[in-house]
C-alpha cells in the first residue's frame, strides 16, 4: 500500500507567536484570542497526527543568506536544528526529517520537471517552527517527522501562484509513489496580510485575506492566477507569502480528479504583531 | 522588451528584487554576519570600524549607523537581513516595522490592534501624490 495525502494544514508563522509561546504568554489578552482560535484544530491534531508533514515555508536569511537562493528546495537530512535568528534559538525540539521518504520525493520531482535544489545542512527557522508550535504545543519530541520544503518568497521574481500550484500536484504524484503506507499531510505556511517594510507598514486587508481564504478553498485554480503584484498591493510586500499555501492546496485529490476536501477548521485573526493571521485545515474524504 | 516590474507603481513599497539585491549585497551580507554572537559584541564595541571591514558605500554604513531602515532598504537593503541589526539592538519586529513610517512605536502599535493600515489610499504611487 502507497503513502496518501490526508489533510493540508494552512497557517501563517508570525516569529512574535513563537515568542508569546516561549514565554508563556498565551493567556494574555493580547494573544488569547489568536490561541483560542487554532484550539480546535490542536484537538483534531491528537486524533490525526500523521507519519510524516511536508511543510512549505520561507527561510528568512537565516540559513540561506544571498550566497544561496533556491526558488523551491527540499530538506532531505535526518534532522534539522533549530536556528539562532539573533535572539538565541527558540526552546523548541530538532526537527527530524525523514531522509528516504523525502529523497524518494525530491527524486520524483525532479523527474516531474521541478530543479529541486537538495539540502542536507538546514538550521529551520520560525517559518517551520511557529506552525508546529501552533499546532502541537510545547511537546518534548515533535510527533512525527517532517520535511521541509523551503521556497524563495524573499528575492524576485518568486515561483508564481500557478507554479506554486503544479508544484503541490507533483508532491501529491510524488507521495503516492512511496511504497509505505504513510499518512501524509502538506503544510503551508506564512500570509496573510502584512507588510514589514516603508512607510506603508502595518497594512492588513481582512476583504482580500478572507476572500483569498474562500478561494483556497472553492476555486484554487483561478487564485492561482493571481499575480505577485496583487498580493504586493493588497496584501502587503510580505503578504505574498501566501503564494505558498497554493501549493498544499495543489496537492489535495480534488485537484487530481477525487472528492473536495472537508473544512475541518477556519479562522482569521488581527492582528498577530504586524500581521493578520489565517489559518485552514481541509481533510480529504476517506 | 525591458523586465517587468509593475511593483514599483506601490507607494512606500521597496520590493527586493535581483537589482536591489545586487546594490545591497555587501550590506546584506554585513548584516548576516551578525547572526554570530562574537560579530554582534564586536560590532557593539566598534560600529565604525566593524562595518569598515566590509565592502559597502559609505551611504549604507551610514544608514547602518543612523539606523535609518527606509535608507538602508533605498539602498539595497531588505527587511529580513536588515533585522540582524534590530535583533543586535534588541529591538522586535514590531519596534522595526513601527521605525519605517514616521508613527510613534505607540501610535504604529495602537494602529496594528485597531486593525492596522487599510489598503485603500494606499495602493498606487498617484494617491500618495508620487
Amino acid at each position: 500500500m502507497a503513502a496518501r495525502i490526508t489533510a493540508s494544514v494552512y497557517s501563517s508563522h508570525v516569529p512574535a507567536i513563537g515568542v508569546a509561546i516561549d514565554q508563556n504568554k498565551t493567556d494574555e489578552p493580547y494573544w488569547r484570542p489568536l490561541f483560542e482560535g487554532y484550539e480546535p484544530s490542536r484537538r483534531w491534531m491528537e486524533d490525526n497526527v500523521p507519519d510524516a508533514i511536508v511543510l512549505v515555508y520561507n527561510d528568512h536569511a537565516t540559513s540561506f543568506s544571498l550566497d544561496f537562493i533556491p526558488t523551491f528546495a527540499i530538506g532531505t537530512a535526518a534532522v534539522f536544528p533549530v536556528a539562532d535568528e539573533g535572539w538565541g534559538p527558540r526552546p523548541v525540539p530538532p526537527v527530524v526529517g525523514h531522509a528516504e521518504f523525502a529523497s524518494h520525493i525530491a527524486q520524483s520531482l525532479i523527474q516531474q520537471d521541478f530543479d529541486m535544489t537538495i539540502v542536507n545542512r538546514l538550521a529551520v527557522d520560525h517559518g517551520l517552527t511557529v506552525p508546529l508550535s501552533l499546532l502541537f504545543g510545547q511537546p518534548d519530541a515533535w510527533p512525527c517527522p517532517v520535511i521541509p520544503i523551503p521556497v524563495n518568497v524573499v528575492q524576485y521574481p518568486l515561483p508564481s501562484g500557478e507554479r506554486c500550484l503544479a508544484l503541490g500536484k507533483a508532491i501529491r504524484k510524488a507521495v503516492e509513489q512511496f511504497d509505505e503506507p504513510l499518512n501524509v499531510q502538506v503544510w503551508g505556511t506564512g500570509g496573510m496580510s502584512h507588510q514589514l517594510q516603508g512607510r506603508r507598514a502595518g497594512l492588513i486587508n481582512r476583504e482580500f485575506d478572507n476572500a483569498f481564504l474562500d478561494r483556497l478553498i472553492a476555486e484554487p485554480e483561478s487564485l492561482a492566477a493571481t499575480p505577485h503584484v496583487e498580493y504586493i498591493r493588497e496584501a502587503g510586500s510580505e503578504g505574498v507569502e501566501l503564494v505558498m499555501w497554493l501549493i498544499a492546496r495543489g496537492a489535495m485529490a480534488d485537484l487530481a480528479g477525487g472528492p473536495a476536501p472537508t473544512i475541518r477548521h477556519r479562522f482569521y485573526h488581527v492582528p498577530a504583531s504586524n500581521t493578520a493571521v489565517g489559518h485552514l485545515i481541509l481533510e480529504e474524504a476517506e | 522588451m525591458p523586465l517587468e516590474k509593475p511593483y514599483l507603481d506601490v507607494p512606500g513599497t521597496t520590493i527586493f528584487d535581483a537589482e536591489q539585491s545586487r546594490k545591497g549585497y555587501w550590506l546584506n551580507q554585513f548584516c548576516m554576519s551578525l547572526m554570530s554572537a562574537e560579530n554582534r559584541d564586536r560590532f557593539r564595541s566598534d560600529e565604525r570600524a566593524y562595518l569598515d571591514e566590509w565592502d559597502m558605500t559609505e551611504d549604507q554604513k551610514q544608514g547602518v549607523l543612523d539606523r535609518d531602515l527606509n535608507k538602508m532598504i533605498s539602498l539595497g537593503g531588505n527587511i529580513y537581513f536588515l533585522a540582524k541589526i534590530g535583533a543586535t539592538d534588541g529591538s522586535s519586529f514590531q519596534q522595526m516595522a513601527g521605525s519605517m513610517t514616521g508613527m510613534s512605536e505607540d501610535e504604529y502599535r495602537e494602529m496594528m490592534i485597531n486593525g492596522g493600515r487599510s489598503a485603500d489610499g494606499n495602493r498606487y504611487l498617484h494617491e500618495w501624490g508620487e
